[in-house]
């Protein structure tokens, strides 16, 4: 009982107060980080892991497309191949597009978390016309290679370069609907906590799409473009 | 708690982390700003020298293959631990964990299938040695 109330007691409770140098509360059994002893996750990170795992899967996905690519991209049928067809310069732009898109949405997340409207819309707004501008570029690439006769019939190689980029292309266009719902939801909603978790799967989802294109800009077009 | 943010209208959960949370990597290197920063800064650098490994002649040309996919690797670990704030924590390991097991199928369905594919590609008789009416 003396031994309760000696560290019940204590002027300074440790546990508040260590958060600052050890936020994880390594070794503590209050209730610390991985050992099951902390309840229920809140709301906020189930979602999150959630959709974290929707993520995954959606990449693995994408994994069945790079493998289809990878086995296929030499079957040219004697058509165009990729050094003929990649076009680096446009693809370095889309690249830096993207990329730049994926940095001003965790700087509308940054601002979300300061409950700075106005910043979040503009950032927001900023990753939305990169992105539209990305898809604007590979809808532009698509509509040339279809009309120098490259398109996805014309060998088994295109029919899968079609299939994955096309893929990745459809995705950021569906995160664009994402990301207009979301300002339209902010802007009418506020910073409620549904429309903050909604805002973060954006992020996530928007980071996933720009670690997706890395692959595809690295073993599809670099790779195509220097064999 | 004191140290629990409060700009958060949930409380922040310290024992789990979300993918992708902000407030629980303040106190991080990786967190904040300054994170995006660095890893936009990283991310640039390694995308720069992805385009020159192809545009250059700098690199042997057989290991070019092999120097974009090793890029390629390290921009996505960038973009996992500065955009999706990734940590090997003790509140990060269901999502570290999740993440190993995509990784794993990944590697198995693209190896695999490059692999299996291949070796059909060499036991196939090329058409023109084939009987006319087939096997």
């Amino acid at each position: 009982m003396s031994a309760t109330t000696a560290t019940g007691g204590l002027p300074s409770d440790i546990s508040s107060r260590s958060g600052a140098h050890d936020p994880y509360r390594l070794g503590r059994h209050d209730g610390g980080a991985g050992v099951g002893e902390g309840g229920p996750a809140s709301r906020y990170v189930t979602v999150s892991y959630g959709f974290w795992i929707f993520l995954l899967s959606d990449i693995i996905m994408f994994s069945a497309f790079f493998a289809g690519y990878a086995v296929l991209s030499g079957a040219t049928e004697g058509g165009p191949t990729g050094r003929e067809l990649f076009d680096l310069p446009r693809v370095a732009i889309q690249t830096g597009l993207l990329l730049t898109s994926s940095f001003t949405c965790g700087l509308a997340s940054l601002a979300s978390h300061r409950r700075d409207q106005l910043f979040t819309q503009v950032w927001l707004a900023v990753s939305g016309l990169l992105g539209a501008g990305f898809l604007l570029l590979e809808l532009q690439e698509f509509a040339t290679m279809i009309s120098d006769g490259a398109g996805p019939s014309r060998s088994a190689f295109l029919s899968s370069f079609f299939a994955l980029v096309g893929c990745h292309g459809l995705h950021v266009g569906l995160g664009l609907l994402f990301l207009a719902t979301m300002m339209a939801q902010l802007a009418v909603k506020g910073f409620r906590d549904d429309i903050l978790r909604r805002l973060h799967c954006f992020n996530l989802f928007w980071h996933a799409l720009d670690i997706v294109w890395i692959a595809i800009f690295s073993l599809v077009y670099l790779l195509g473009a220097s064999s | 708690m004191s140290t629990r943010d409060s700009h958060e209208d949930h409380v922040p959960d310290m024992d789990d982390a979300a993918p992708g949370q902000e407030v629980v990597n303040d106190r991080e290197p990786i967190g904040g700003l300054t994170g995006y920063i660095i890893g936009f800064g990283l991310a640039l650098l390694l995308t720069a020298a992805s385009f020159a490994v192809v545009m250059t002649d700098l690199v042997y040309a057989p290991a070019v293959i092999s120097a974009l996919v090793v890029l390629a690797i390290a921009q996505m670990g960038v973009h996992l631990v500065f955009f999706l704030h990734l940590t090997t924590g003790p509140d990060n390991t269901n999502n570290a964990l999740a993440l190993a097991f995509g990784v794993f199928v990944v590697v198995l369905l693209v190896l695999g299938s490059i692999w299996i594919m291949s070796h059909l590609d060499h036991a196939m008789m090329p058409a023109h040695q084939m009987a006319p009416g087939g096997f």
